[in-house]
């Protein structure tokens, strides 16, 4: 034993060789996201008439492992937007820490207005662009939900390689496959957005929740449900998927077990 | 003594189970799993005229089999001097990996509107297009992956495309297809716009044969090529589709068009 902090707790020396400090290599190569690890599934949002309607499932998976199952996926910003994340979940966390200061800043300096959807949206785009350019991704793909400069219904989404779009519905994940058909169904257009109303637009959504606990192997049935509108945001982390059954399976024919 | 029985060949140092870690970075260079490239389809198409440019693009993202919209601009009026670029006289289409389409536009479009405050006029598109090729070349060893056509009026007041390659290669020409369905829609092109392999029936045999003559195509029937160019694309291409998108610069202005195009 000596006074260098550095070997206390080490094999001595005279028996074991000197130590291997290798492995503690502090040059070589920077180490990125190469994938994620602990990732969250499918989140899936739909505009109507004066608002937004988004939601996402509250596990985080390890692969196949149900590892978290009370996460939060959406994240709401100065009281007007919903971010909601998939993918992975310490990126996630970091992408929060991120808008907190963004947050904070805006309301500090700021000449009276805040940030709306459109700007946040923006925002976070030039941060996963950024970032895939350095080869250091974040990856996330989020859907911002909220409104736009002239109050109007926006939901937007962006990823990890910085590729940004908007539509009447948008899902990611699993979501993109299973639910935008049935949200596209509600909402083909613009047209049929301006018709729509809030508890159309929920149902909708909560029917593509149902569907995608159904048939998505890393879902789980509670979620967080969040409407924007303009009068503020009504969220709800702790939903149970409701009215689950079976009961149309016996009348699918034409594949599966029952051939004709 | 000890260190006899112990089970460490003290040349190469201890075996600990951490060991088996690469001690030292791997040789070569590291294998990234992330590639930062996606393609996102669509296609884009510019002719010229005597004294208009059409610039045109499809209005679907795409991400493998999936559509991410039905409605994602690929054309952008460039340089003007506000938000709406009312003003503009310079238009862009980019179409590949859209995120590095985007930067490029954003990029393009801040040069050009500095140039018109530190000028007192708005670029010509020959400078224009010399500068989207330096800003192209700028990345050449991390490109952006994007077919970029940029389309205006000359000095003269003639319409002109310019045309690149991701790393900035350019030319100027009557008229360019770009993007997932270019294959299908430049021969096309060539034909109908350039009269390739058009004779005077009739004329001579072989090599006597006269060619039909060339003759500037007015903006209607420019119009009407790029609409059937892009019916024909969407029937055979599943990237393109959705809504067409046109603008048409002449000197008044820049006049913008939108036709539905088939969503399947």
């Amino acid at each position: 034993m000596n006074h260098l902090p550095q070997s206390w707790g080490r094999p001595r020396d005279d028996i074991y060789g000197a130590y291997d400090h290798s492995y503690l290599q502090s040059n070589g190569p920077n180490q990125h996201t190469q994938s994620p690890i602990v990732t969250g599934t499918s989140v899936i949002a739909l505009k109507f008439k004066d608002g937004v309607v988004i939601a996402a499932d509250n596990l985080a998976s390890y692969g196949s492992l149900a590892r978290f199952t009370d996460v939060k996926r959406l994240r709401s910003f100065a009281d007007s937007s919903i971010v909601g994340f998939g993918g992975d979940v310490s990126d996630m966390q970091y992408l929060d820490r991120l808008l907190s200061s963004l947050d904070t800043r805006e309301a500090y300096c700021s000449s009276g207005h805040s940030l709306n959807a459109q700007n946040l949206h923006t925002y976070l785009a030039k941060v996963f662009y950024k970032r895939r350019s350095e080869f250091s991704p974040l990856w996330n793909q989020v859907l911002v939900a909220g409104l736009d400069a002239e109050s109007k219904p926006f939901l937007a989404s962006a990823d990890l390689l910085g590729t940004t779009f908007s539509a009447p519905s948008l899902a990611t994940g699993f979501g993109a496959h299973l639910a935008q058909p049935l949200l596209r169904k509600v909402a083909p257009d613009e047209d049929a957005v301006a018709k729509l109303s809030e508890e159309e637009a929920v149902q909708a959504v909560k029917e593509s929740m149902k569907v995608l606990f159904y048939r998505d192997a890393r879902s789980l049935d509670k979620y967080s449900i969040a409407v924007v509108t303009k009068a503020g945001i009504r969220l709800k982390e702790d939903e149970k998927l409701e009215n689950q059954s079976w009961a149309f399976a016996d009348k699918i024919r034409g594949y599966g077990t029952q051939v004709n | 003594m000890s260190a006899m029985f112990s089970q460490n060949p003290l040349m190469n140092g201890p075996n600990y189970s951490f060991n088996q870690a690469p001690s030292t970075a791997a040789a070569g260079n590291k294998e990234h799993g992330f590639y930062p490239y996606t393609d996102n389809g669509g296609s884009t198409l510019a002719i010229s005229g005597s004294d208009f440019t059409i610039v045109a693009g499809d209005t679907r993202s795409t991400s493998g089999y999936n559509i991410n919209t039905r409605y994602s601009p690929k054309v952008f009026k460039i340089g003007g001097t506000t938000s709406s670029q009312d003003d503009a006289t310079l238009v862009l289409s980019v179409v590949g990996f859209a995120a590095d389409g985007e930067a490029l536009k954003e990029r393009l479009d801040a040069i050009v509107k500095m140039y018109r405050y530190q000028h007192g006029k708005p670029m010509s598109v020959k400078a224009c297009a010399q500068r989207l090729s330096t800003i192209l070349y700028g990345k050449r060893f991390f490109p952006y992956y994007v077919t970029a056509i940029l389309g205006g009026l000359d000095e003269e007041g003639n319409g002109a495309v310019y045309s690149y390659d991701p790393v900035g290669s350019y030319e100027r020409e009557q008229c360019r297809a770009a993007g997932a369905a270019a294959s299908l829609i430049m021969p096309f092109l060539d034909n109908q716009v350039n009269y390739k392999n058009q004779y005077i029936p009739g004329s001579g045999v072989g090599h006597a044969l006269v060619e039909r003559e060339k003759i500037p195509l007015g903006r209607t029937e420019v119009e009407d090529v790029v609409k059937d160019a892009f019916d024909s694309a969407v029937e055979r291409h599943i990237e393109v589709g959705d809504g067409l998108q046109m603008f048409v610069i002449t000197k008044s202005g820049i006049e913008e068009k939108y036709l539905p195009l088939k969503r399947d």
